[in-house]
């Protein structure tokens, strides 16, 4: 008969899942990243390849090795420490001397991830714990920059690529200021057309956003990303910005450029919708990216560095358990009981 | 809260998508079902008291005799399901693993099986007499719950219904046997209708059926009586919309007070098949003695709708259907909210919906390994009682009943599954949260 002798197995309802599960998710965020990691390597060739490289091994070996230490299986399986490397190699200066690279992978991967709990616990998105401890002990070299496109990109370095650990990395003349520089320091606007192509200098990820918006919208499409964050994020950009800018568009650049330059593409799209340090309400994920916007346009426009989505975003993962406390919705029924009591 | 509507349909808010899986069977006509060698009836096939036997071993019955009467209001009778002979009258195993008192009985080989009528019940009834009828049928919630039907219909002093709502989303995937009762028994379900409107006093009737299903909902309208005012409306197809308080939601706008009850929106749910077996049964004076259930799954061979006698084991029915040599997992109702059977001992009972077998390839989806909450928000987004699924798995796991219960309303969670079914990293939080449930009632029970 059926099921001769074998024993049933018991287990309660529901019987089937979604077939979504951790490591797809991060997989195909993967595959999203690709595109724009392809242009950067494109762009700015070796340096660029090697900064990615350098950035993605850390990150990955560095939680590998954490998790042996540990006693535990690793957890580079589920993709997360992956997305981690490359996020965090595209926010770089592709000149940047690789020992540093290194070194904020470690510290991002170990502080901003390991020491939380791992995967799920990382109040911080670790990518931007990394770059954040790089920015504040090398301020020079990370707002040095290389146009992209250099004619012997493919076979040579910048100098300060292979700088010794520990000593002050050297320039060649060629290092160039990014489109929000040259907008902060000498008002002088970039064509939104090579804004948005990535023909600019800039880290090696935050140059083309139309690449970054194509791998944003197919997460998008498989409900992988939460739609609603970076379309708060682009909103609030426009309407804040737009608004300065029509007061006075001598000194408020125009919202496009705003929406186009720097960080803001890479960083909306993939890093302030890392799913653990957003909000999980729907409310919660619009006051999220408002908030994530206004703090990126008020850097830029009063504070001290041309960019600050950064810390914007850094910011929107702390208040993330504040957001979802104040925006929990109404449980069914309980309007009801209210007015019955 | 207003009705969302979507596309023109209407539906609630949050929810899930799961695979329908409905196409190989709801196609196929209801086929009745053949007598197994030994009938086992359990005495508790409802929510409330067991009822009492009134056959003994070795007694003949009649197919439709009673064999057991309610004990008490919170109870129903029970029906023969065949013409035999009473074997036995002790324990047996039931779904919930445990034994419960049931009547063993062995059909006459070559009967004919003629179904002996009793005292009609005609609609000129008064409310109490009719709800004395459905009480005496036998009736109860065929849509899972097995709650007794008499019980929900008896409208309390002071109260009122305004909407009827006759239940035919079915929204569990695999399972097609509302489909299918709509399709082939339109008349019973209006008779039906007509005395649940009756008792209730409800003005008006609105038959809910899921989009997926327009072949019903169409001959429906088609059949719909001129002179009973109401409508049919077509749902969008999502899971769980075949909830009572997701329908309230959806087709009225109106939300059942936390612990509250449907009556408190003048609002009542009835399950399209409990409706038709009202219609069928009390003008007729019998009682309920055979269900249609969907029997499918992958690892089913002959998939289908069957009109099948209450009481035959489970182990007859894959038996005569086949199944597949590696079924491990065979689920009584569809696998969103079925519960899973313990063994193959166990017989069908008037809330079994369906039977559901999955092979070991079906199943490698659960096995899948349990990751740490990643904060997705996907449970968020589905759950349909607006809770946190994620917060109160976290609470769960560290045992924090309490401020499960008084912070974060664990008690409203009717355990849809959607959380467990959405959840990338796997984390089995209706389990918990039944779990978190049950101990909450028993810390209760212990202090009171
Ligand atoms: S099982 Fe409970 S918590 Fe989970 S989605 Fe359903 S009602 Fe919400
Ligand atoms: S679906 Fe699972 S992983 Fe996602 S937030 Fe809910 S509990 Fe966490």
């Amino acid at each position: 008969m059926a099921n001769g002798g074998k024993t049933l197995e018991i287990r309660t309802s529901p019987h089937i899942l979604s077939g979504y599960s951790v490591d797809t998710i991060m997989f195909n965020v993967v595959l999203a990243l690709l595109p724009v990691t392809g242009f950067a390597v494109f762009a700015f060739g070796l340096a660029g390849l090697l900064t990615l490289s350098v950035a993605l091994a850390s990150c990955v070996l560095t939680e590998h090795l954490i998790c042996r230490a540990a006693g535990k299986p690793s957890t580079i399986g589920d993709w997360s420490v992956t997305i981690t490397g490359l996020l965090y190699g595209l926010t770089l200066p592709p000149s940047l001397p690789l020992w540093m690279v290194a070194a904020g992978g470690v510290i991002g991967v170990a502080l901003g991830k390991a020491l939380f709990g791992g995967l799920g616990y990382n109040t911080f998105n670790p990518a931007l714990v990394g770059r954040a401890v790089l920015q504040a002990a090398f301020p020079v070299a990370m707002t040095s920059w290389i146009p992209g496109f250099g004619a012997g990109r493919f076979s040579s370095l910048p100098l300060s690529t292979l700088t010794l650990p520990f000593t002050a990395p050297e320039y060649d003349a060629i290092t160039s200021a990014t489109p929000l520089a040259l907008w902060k320091f000498s008002r002088e606007a970039t064509a939104t057309s090579d804004l948005a192509m990535g023909f600019i200098s800039g880290s090696a990820g935050e140059t083309s956003s139309v690449l970054i918006l194509l791998g944003g919208v197919y997460l998008i499409a498989r409900n992988m990303m939460n739609w609603r964050i970076p379309a708060s994020i682009f909103a609030t950009v426009f309407v804040f910005s737009g608004a300065l800018h029509l007061v006075d568009p001598t000194r408020y650049a125009s919202p496009v450029f705003m929406l186009f330059s720097g960080g803001l593409m890479l960083g909306a799209m993939f890093m302030a919708t890392d799913m653990v340090g957003s909000p999980m309400t729907a409310r919660g994920c619009y006051l999220y990216g408002a908030l994530i916007a206004v703090v990126t346009i008020v850097i830029r426009t009063w504070g001290g560095l041309p960019e600050g989505v950064m810390y914007a975003i850094l910011l929107g993962n702390a208040v993330t358990p504040h957001l979802d406390r104040w925006t929990r919705p109404t449980v069914y029924g309980a309007k009801g009981k209210e007015a019955a009591t | 809260m207003r009705p969302m509507r979507l596309l023109g349909l209407k539906t609630f808010r949050h929810g899930v998508h799961p695979p329908e899986s409905k196409d190989e069977t709801s196609g196929l006509p209801i086929r009745q079902f053949p007598f197994a060698p030994l009938l086992i009836v359990p005495l508790v096939q409802h929510m409330g008291a067991p009822s009492i036997p009134v056959v003994e071993e070795g007694q003949e019955v009649q197919r439709g005799q009673r064999i057991a009467r309610p004990d008490g209001f919170m109870s129903v009778s029970m029906h023969a399901p065949a013409s035999g002979l009473v074997r036995r009258v002790a324990l047996a195993p039931s779904i919930s693993g445990r034994m419960v008192p049931a009547v063993y009985l062995e059909p006459f080989p070559g009967s004919t099986q003629e179904i002996e009528d009793g005292t009609p019940c005609p609609l000129e009834a008064t409310p109490e007499e009719i709800i004395a009828a459905i009480q005496d049928a036998g009736v109860v919630g065929l849509g899972g719950a097995a709650f007794p039907t008499h019980v929900k219909l008896k409208i309390p002093e002071g109260k009122f219904v305004d909407t009827l709502i006759i239940n035919g989303v079915e929204c569990e995937p695999f399972l097609t046997t509302d489909h299918r009762v709509m399709l082939e028994e339109s008349r019973d379900i209006f008779t039906g209708i007509r005395y649940l409107l009756k008792v209730t006093g409800a003005e008006n009737v609105i038959i809910a059926v899921e989009a997926n299903k327009a072949d019903a909902a169409e001959h429906l309208r088609e059949t719909f009586p001129s002179d009973l005012n109401g409508s049919v409306e077509v749902l969008q197809v999502k899971y769980p919309q075949g909830a009572e308080k997701m329908l309230f939601s959806a087709l009225l706008g109106r939300e059942v007070p936390s612990r509250g009850l449907p009556l408190d929106i003048h609002a009542l749910c009835c399950n399209v098949a409990t409706t038709a077996q009202v219609g069928q049964l009390l003008p007729r004076g019998r009682g309920i003695q055979e269900r249609v259930i969907t029997v499918t799954g992958p690892a089913v061979k002959r998939k289908g709708n069957y009109r099948i006698p209450i009481g035959t084991p489970l182990r007859f029915l894959l038996e005569h259907v086949g199944v597949a040599d590696d079924v491990n997992r065979v689920f009584l109702g569809g696998p969103m909210m079925g519960a899973a059977a313990p063994s193959l001992e166990i017989s069908i009972t008037k809330g079994t919906s369906g039977v559901t077998a999955f092979t070991d390839t079906a199943a490698e989806r659960t096995h899948s390994p349990v990751y740490p909450c990643i904060r997705c928000g996907y449970c968020v987004d589905a759950c349909p009682i607006f809770l946190d699924p994620a917060l109160l798995g976290k609470l769960a796991a560290t045992e924090q009943f309490s401020t499960m219960t008084d912070e974060h309303h664990l008690m409203d969670c009717f355990e849809c599954g959607s959380c467990s079914f959405v959840c990338p990293s796997h984390i089995p939080l209706v389990q918990r949260f039944r779990a978190a449930k049950a101990a909450v009632r028993k810390s209760k029970a212990g202090a009171a």
